[in-house]
């Protein structure tokens, strides 16, 4: 990725990219590949670039086959598994277990937003950092 | 362009009379005839009707042409939009579309997925989800689509969703539902209630949250018209419970199919009963699933009848649906 194509056209440059664009595509090409190494086999992170993890039981909800990011479908089997793959515990049963344990456990009622598909793949700490982690709207 | 005065799905929630909805099967035939016969069966006898966008991910008539088919005979329905067929693109411009056709009402939904349907090999697109799509249709009522463009006149949309207590996790599903309020849904239809003690659970959790205030919720009843159909459901439909006690009911009726579907639509009943005396059910929604024919005689046994039945002058708020009421109402359409 060349700098002055850190991000894709259609997403809003941040004050930031627009001064150091160069910085920021060095940082996230550096970042990229040690957060999909740290989150990957951890959390079976996708790398969708709009990290919620935090807020959804650090569980990633991109393994649902729906990729729902606020809440479980109508279709979780009686036994907590996934109507689509059966042989998978629903993402949002483990995550609305786990979220219990957590001190911030009231962050899983927050309507998350859609996901910002142009964001896909790059490192959502750069993100975090441009103040782009939040998605497309609401 | 000027459709029939719709009877308005909305007043009758608004009347605070039970109100009672039924969904029928939009069918293959491209013949309109065909699905009008179906609508009529059931269209004087409730104050809406479903209509479905492809359920369980097969391919039927659009839902958006068969609710404007009906919107055209001056019949109320409630379009159900799914995100597993489009993007939010495809979904502005359906919102859109639907209130050029006069069709307002819109059940926002996750959808199935294709992998239950008879084509699994297609890419289900699942852009966004119910809730999105709830934000999504209250942005597009008050007349603007995502990107800001504004739609004028901007559609007096009437957005609603779903929402199943018989699926895990059980604790957070009064949560999600308050979630789906909180993203604009001014009315519920649950999933199917066969088991009644875990709805009746539910509904105590809702009240306590204070949401049965909020949105009106509609208890979603389905006969069962065969031994195999419950099977099926039971074994094979995610989400679904079919306690045993009310297949072996079905089991006992004998083997003449009249008598099981008479066990089957006294089952319904009783179901009927016990979930209307159950806090916070504001009406009834019935699946029917391919029986129409079935609707008047559970209407009748059941004493349900449609909301402007009971209340003439509909119209007049007395029970006012205060969730969307944050959003900003656009001027009604002449």
């Amino acid at each position: 990725m060349t700098p002055g194509q850190a991000a894709a056209p259609s997403s809003r440059l941040s004050p930031l990219e627009t001064r150091h664009p160069r910085l920021v595509s060095f940082l996230d090409r550096l970042l990229r590949p040690v957060e999909a190494f740290v989150k990957k086999p951890i959390f079976g992170c996708h790398m969708c670039g709009q990290c919620v993890l935090h807020e959804t039981g650090l569980t990633c909800p991109m393994g649902c086959p729906k990729s729902l990011r606020n809440g479980p479908c109508g279709g979780v089997r009686l036994n907590g598994h996934c109507e689509v793959l059966p042989d998978m515990p629903c993402v949002w049963v483990k995550a609305e277990r786990r979220s219990r344990f957590l001190p911030w456990r009231g962050q899983i009622l927050r309507i998350q937003p859609a996901l910002d598909w142009t964001q896909k793949g790059r490192s959502s700490w750069v993100n975090a950092l441009l103040g782009k982690g939040h998605g497309a709207f609401p | 362009m000027s459709f029939p005065a719709a009877r308005g799905f909305e007043a009758a929630l608004r009347s605070g009379q039970p109100v009672l909805t039924c969904e029928i099967a939009a069918g293959d035939s491209p013949d309109p005839q065909d699905l009008l016969r179906r609508a009529r069966t059931v269209s004087e006898l409730v104050d809406a009707i479903n209509v479905p966008d492809n359920t369980s991910g097969i391919a039927h008539l659009s839902g958006l042409a068969a609710a404007a088919i009906l919107a055209r005979e001056g019949i109320e329905t409630i379009l159900h939009v799914t995100c597993r067929d489009m993007n939010r693109i495809g979904l502005q411009s359906q919102l859109v579309g639907a209130a050029a056709l006069g069709v307002r009402n819109i059940l926002c939904l996750t959808g199935d997925h294709p992998i239950h349907g008879d084509q699994p090999q297609a890419k289900p697109v699942f852009d966004l989800d119910s809730l999105h799509l709830l934000r999504l249709a209250g942005s597009v009522r008050a007349g603007r689509y995502l990107s800001g463009r504004p739609i004028e006149p901007a559609p007096d949309l009437f957005p609603g969703s779903t929402e199943n207590p018989f699926a895990p996790p059980y604790e957070f599903r009064p949560l999600r539902l308050r979630k789906k309020v909180e993203a604009g849904a001014r009315f519920i239809q649950t999933q199917i209630i066969y088991n009644v003690p875990r709805f009746r659970e539910f509904m105590s959790r809702v009240c306590d949250l204070g949401i049965d205030a909020q949105v009106p919720i509609l208890a979603g009843v389905a006969p069962l018209r065969s031994v195999r159909a419950a099977c099926y459901m039971r074994d094979r439909i995610a989400g679904m419970e079919v306690p045993e006690p009310l297949v072996r009911r079905l089991e006992a009726a004998g083997s003449a199919p009249e008598r099981v579907e008479s066990e089957g639509i006294r089952i319904c009943v009783e179901i009927i009963e016990q979930v209307r005396a159950i806090p916070g059910v504001a009406g009834i929604h019935l699946m029917p699933i391919r029986w129409e024919a079935s609707v008047a005689e559970i209407a009748a046994r059941a004493g349900l009848r449609p909301a402007r039945a009971a209340s003439p002058r509909l119209g007049a708020p007395e029970r006012v649906v205060a969730a969307g009421a944050a959003l900003p109402r656009p001027e009604p359409r002449s």
